[in-house]
């Protein structure tokens, strides 16, 4: 695979200009600083809130020096509190272009608009100069989520992405699931699959606080319409979900912007540590797409089975049908058929090798269907997270 | 993994349970695993038939682990669900009698 080699040595699979809002009240000027450039990877992200927080700074700097982006321009209104100073010098140390436009300095929107787009078109022209260099897959990280789930997606798109997840790692790749509010139900089985008992005491303990989060925002149970749709007991709605993660060992326990320091499984918690401040962990699949991207992903593997039609920011997003009927109805905007395990027309071992190969050529440069419609959603709320337990990653110890 | 009959997938190799992938209709002449059998109700898309003869207290096992044990038997094709399927998992947490999360 040709990637895109950063001056710190990770390697990138696209060459991404991200246009950086600081607050609501630059979104709309660092949007149109974007516009002209709609069929380039200039792509806007940001963060709406006035009010600083941690890991939301966290999360840009993450995100802004992630090996898919090549530059950064900052866009802020002025007198935000987010600490623009400290974002850009994460991305100016990380070796790459930034710029930091702050309208209320500049003079205003029209003259925002002309300097960051002046500032874009000789970007790009850097950009070219980004070195190439093979990538292998024990570079590439992997993330997965589900969204617009039915009864189909425990049953194909989600089991056919954890045979492409199985396939990965014995390719050397890293792999990343998350969503443990989803996996209520699956803690004995994580625990058997942790590579020390202590990293199983984290994922309790993790599993425990996910509970208690839910809990108390009066979320995540047994619904009606799950036995409906053939669905008994939780755990067995828990699987469905967990089919993602495959078989393997899994090798740790991450938070968002924490980027595994070696190949294999693991677990993203995503749900924020402390008292319940901020409300959803998540507020929908766009957010936690963002936290696997915060985490390295090269590429985003997305199951959906009532036809769910983002992409990201960043990295590619490809999308794993699960319910033959909708992938014909919605096909433009799905990439794998695993719907047709359903009708007999493959096994889940062919569509997980479907899936790798996928993955494959995405990393060569392919468009993924949701890029190709333009499709760059990005969210960011406010959340709250301690650093890791020592227990959580095991191998970064030896 | 892929069925012939194509009304029915196995996930995993040791489930004894098969996945309904076409609905199933009451009266339906049925092949579980080399058994005819006659199917006493209809059994929609997505639901689970059992894919041998299971005894009371039985582990189900779907996706290769367990989801939950019989409450009575169950014969090769019978549907499973809330009536002969409960689930085991005791939370380790959450409230009792709240069904736990």
């Amino acid at each position: 695979m040709q990637a895109y080699l950063r001056s710190d040595g990770r390697k990138g699979i696209r060459n991404v200009i991200t246009v950086v809002y600081l607050v609501e009240c630059a979104h709309h000027v660092a949007k149109q600083i974007a516009a002209p450039f709609e069929d380039f990877d200039v792509h806007v992200i940001g963060f709406s809130g006035c009010y600083p927080n941690t890991y939301a700074l966290e999360m840009m700097e993450s995100l802004c020096t992630h090996p898919n982006v090549g530059a950064v321009l900052l866009v802020s209104l002025g007198c935000e509190s987010f600490n623009r100073n400290q974002l850009a010098e994460t991305v100016r140390s990380s070796g790459r272009p930034v710029d930091v436009l702050v309208i209320q300095q500049t003079g205003g929107t029209r003259k925002t608009f002309e300097a960051g787009r002046e500032w874009i078109r000789n970007t790009l022209t850097e950009l070219e100069r980004v070195p190439r260099a093979q990538m292998g897959m024990n570079e590439l990280i992997v993330g997965t989520v589900c969204g617009g789930s039915d009864g189909t997606s425990g049953i194909s798109a989600n089991p056919a992405v954890g045979n492409a997840f199985d396939r990965l790692v014995n390719l050397g790749a890293t792999t990343i699931f998350e969503e443990t509010g989803e996996l209520i139900g699956c803690e004995q089985d994580m625990v058997r699959r942790a590579i020390t008992p202590e990293l199983g005491q984290e994922i309790l303990a993790c599993m425990e606080k996910t509970a208690n989060y839910y809990n108390i925002l009066g979320h995540g149970s047994f619904a009606v319409g799950n036995a409906e749709g053939g669905l008994t007991t939780l755990e067995e709605k828990s699987l469905g979900a967990y089919a993602k993660a495959g078989h393997g060992a899994l090798h740790g326990i991450i938070k968002p912007g924490n980027v595994p320091p070696n190949p294999g499984l693991y677990l993203l918690d995503v749900i924020p540590d402390g008292e319940v401040r901020f409300g959803f962990p998540n507020i929908n699949d766009t957010a936690e797409i963002g936290e696997l991207i915060a985490c390295g992903s090269h590429v985003i593997l997305f199951t959906t089975g009532r036809g769910s039609v983002v992409g990201s920011a960043i990295s590619p997003v490809i999308k794993i049908c699960g319910n033959p009927e909708t992938y014909r109805r919605m096909s433009d905007d799905m990439d794998v058929n695993a719907g047709r395990i359903l009708e007999g027309q493959g096994t889940i071992d062919e569509v997980g090798l479907e899936i790798v190969e996928k993955i494959r050529r995405t990393c060569d440069g392919e468009k993924t269907a949701s890029e190709s419609l333009g499709h760059r959603e990005f969210v960011l709320t406010y959340k709250s997270f301690e650093p890791i337990g020592p227990s959580c990653l095991p191998l970064a110890l030896a | 993994m892929q069925n012939p009959e194509q009304y029915f997938l196995r996930l995993s190799a040791n489930d004894n349970v098969l996945v309904v992938v076409k609905a199933i209709l009451e009266g339906q002449e049925i092949e579980i695993e080399g058994v005819k059998v006659t199917s006493q109700k209809t059994i929609p898309f997505g639901h689970k038939v059992a894919a041998r003869a299971l005894s009371a207290g039985e582990k189900i096992v779907k996706f290769g682990m367990p989801i939950g044990s019989t409450t009575t038997p169950i014969s090769a094709g019978e549907h499973v669900h809330t009536h002969n399927l409960q689930s085991d998992y005791i939370p380790s947490f959450g409230r009792p009698g709240e069904g736990g999360h």
